[in-house]
Formats: structure tokens, sequence, C-alpha cells
């Protein structure tokens, strides 16, 4: 199943102000569980917006990201009514995606 | 591989940057409460238990069904059950009378570790409650076991005990007074209503959904006091105190915390 992304992009001139919330547990690899196992990495490689076939932000990420992280960025020459995708690719495959319409 | 790396580091450079902008504001998208909300809402839905029903005909005080501001008038006296109940002892009686099911396992565990992931108990109360965002907070002090509860609250709230003889009132209630870096609020006015109107709320610390019936229990821990129970007459008079102050606030519930 794939991951929720929360997503607004607000217009201002020709950039929008895009903000992502993603639901991610985030974990590092390097915490111990309570029964002194390592809890194994489940984290975000890569975040990606496009807007139509443009691809506007690209983030390669580490485990050193927050649980549930949120992702501010501006993205130049849009317009209102463009629809902007986010969507992340995690260490396991999983895969999270979410869309707003610019206003 | 290299360039993978370095790649990565100037990513994560202009990602803290951009998190720091001044424009940075607080506002619901940012409160990852609301995956809860989602979560809650289709767990309210879904048939479950020997009964294989959903919780939809829960009566939460305005009448089976109706979730809408139900929560801004909780906790509140139900016939049905000649008792003074919070959001949480409340649904769990609907488990219990409507789904038919043992509430063993939910009593269990009704909190969740930090980190996650949530319990239903914590997805259902906070849907419950995001229902009655943006409205205001109004507890019924009409019924005389209403006004009891809120008897007991306070003086429970005054009560001291414990090995530093703590009452709650030792901690909360002063205005404008910090612990480390949090403020506390003086719960015994009407500071009390954004605070009862905050929760359940997403914690940053812990990444999680926690419940007042969750803050409560942890304050109790913190006083070296018993375990206060879910939903039990101790904890919803508790919260009848904290809330029949602050009536009036604006409920902002999912909030956001430490
Ligand atoms: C030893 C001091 C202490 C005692 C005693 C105590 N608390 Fe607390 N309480 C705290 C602290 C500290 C916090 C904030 C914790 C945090 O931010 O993580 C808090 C938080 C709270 C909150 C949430 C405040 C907010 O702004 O959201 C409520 C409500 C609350 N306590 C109620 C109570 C009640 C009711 C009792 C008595 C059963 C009690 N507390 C006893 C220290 C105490």
């Amino acid at each position: 199943m794939a991951g929720k992304i929360r997503l607004r992009a607000s217009l201002n001139g020709d950039v929008a102000e895009v903000k992502a919330l993603m639901r991610h547990p985030m974990e590092t690899g390097l915490r111990k569980g309570k029964d002194g196992n390592p809890i194994p990495a489940h984290h975000i490689t890569e975040v990606k917006a496009t807007v139509g076939d443009r691809t506007v932000m690209h983030a390669f990420w580490s485990g050193a990201v927050s649980q549930n992280p949120l992702i501010g960025f501006n993205v130049a020459n849009v317009k209102e009514g463009d629809e902007i995708i986010v969507s992340y690719v995690d260490n396991k495959g999983e895969t999270g995606e979410g869309s707003a319409t610019i206003k | 591989m290299k360039i993978n790396m370095f790649q990565r580091m100037i990513a994560g450079l202009m990602m803290s940057a951009s998190l720091i902008a001044p424009t940075y504001a607080q506002d619901d998208l940012d409160n990852p409460a609301w995956f809860m909300v989602d979560d809650g809402m289709a767990l309210w839905e879904t048939p479950n238990g020997p009964n294989d029903v959903s919780l939809e005909e829960c009566d939460l005080g305005l009448g089976a069904g109706v979730v809408e501001g139900a929560f801004a008038q909780l906790p509140r006296y139900f016939e049905d059950t000649n008792q003074v109940m919070d959001i949480e002892a409340r649904i769990l009686h609907c488990m219990e009378t409507i789904q038919g099911r043992d509430l063993v396992d939910v009593l269990a565990k009704p909190y969740s570790n930090a980190g996650g992931p949530g319990t239903e108990m914590e997805a259902l109360v906070a849907y419950v409650a995001s229902e009655s965002n943006g409205m205001e907070l109004a507890t019924p002090q009409d019924h005389p076991a209403e006004q009891a509860a809120y008897e007991l609250g306070e003086q429970l709230f005054y009560f001291r005990a414990g090995p530093h003889d703590f009452s709650c009132a030792t901690c909360h209630s002063q205005s404008n007074k910090r612990i480390r870096l949090t403020e506390l609020a003086n719960l015994t006015n009407d500071e009390s209503g954004p605070v009862f109107g905050s929760w359940p709320a997403y914690r940053k610390t812990e990444g999680v959904v926690r419940t007042m019936g969750w803050r409560l229990q942890s304050c109790s821990r913190q006083q070296r006091l018993t375990q206060l129970q879910i939903g039990s007459e101790a904890t919803t008079a508790l919260e009848v105190f904290l809330a029949v102050n602050g009536a009036g606030a604006e409920i902002t519930a999912p909030g956001y915390k430490r």
C-alpha cells in the first residue's frame, strides 16, 4: 500500500510555495528495540516533485530525517491550476504519493 | 557512489535550510495527527467484533451516529449507563455494547509506545475530536451527576499525595510559569480551555498522537501516584474540571505538542 503525503501548493506571483508532509517511521537502523536487537533501517531515500513532465525537486535522503517528515520548497514558473505531484521511495522499495492543485 | 553521497549531503543541507525558513508557520497541514484522524475515521466505519458492525451507531451524547460536535460536549452524563463518561469511556462502551467486543485486548494496550504506530483507541479519539475542531468547548453542567463530577475533579486536582506530597495544583495552578522550556498553563481558570481543546495531540517528541487520558495518566506518574485508569471515574472527573474551567475556548484538536 502506498504511503500518504499531505500536500499544499500556494501561489505567490509565479512561485509556488509547496509543503508536503509524509507519513513514514523513518527508522535509522541504528536504534535497538526492547529485546536488544537492532531495529532494521526503514527510511525514505528519494523524494521527487513533478509539475507536468518537469521534475522540479529531487532530494536524496538518509535516515537522519525525522519521523513523519515535512518538507518545504519553492517552485518557480508555475501558474494557478497546475498540478504538482510529490512522491517518495524508501529503502524497502515502498512508495508514497500525493498531489495538489496549485492555487 | 561517491557522487551519490555528495548529492545526498547537499540535498540534506538544502532541506534543513528550507525547513527553518522564516515563512514556516504551524498549521493543519504540518500536523501528522491528521493521518491518525484518517485512520480513526476508517476504523469508525469498519465492522468489528463478534457482532460484525461498525461504531457508526455509537451514541456519543448527541444521538446515535452523530460524531460532529460530540467531543465539544464531553465528558457528559449518559442515561443508558447512569454515568458521566469521557470520550474514551464512551468509545469503550460502544465497542462492548454495539460490537460485542471483549475489552481485554483494547485495555491491555490503549496507548502506543513512543514511535508508534498508534493504537485503535488513539485513532478513534483523534477522529472524534477532529469532528469538533473549530467549535466551542461546551462541556455540560446540567445534570447533578455532571456537577458532582466537577466537584470530584476539583477535589482530586487539589489533593496532595505521594512521596513528594504533590497535587495537580502544585504544578498547574500558576500563570506564566515554565518547567524547563515548557509553559505550564494555570488549569484552575480559563487558561485551561486552550489546553483541554488541543488534546488529543501529536507529540513530536514521541511521534504519536496522545489523548487527554494518556496525558493525565502520565501526569499522575509524574506525581508518583497510582496510575489513573483509562475512562475511570477519577480520569473523567479531572477532565470535567479542566473542560468546564475552560468553557467557551475554541477546540483546536488534534493539536501538536512538544
Ligand atoms: C510534577 C509536576 C506535575 C504534576 C504534579 C502534574 N503535572 Fe500535569 N504536566 C506537567 C508537565 C511538566 C507537563 C508538560 C509536559 C510536556 O510538555 O511534556 C504537564 C502537562 C499537563 C497537561 C497538558 C498541558 C498542555 O499544555 O497541553 C495537563 C492537562 C495536565 N498536565 C494535567 C495534570 C493533572 C490533572 C494533574 C494531576 C493529576 C497533573 N497534571 C499533575 C507537570 C505536572
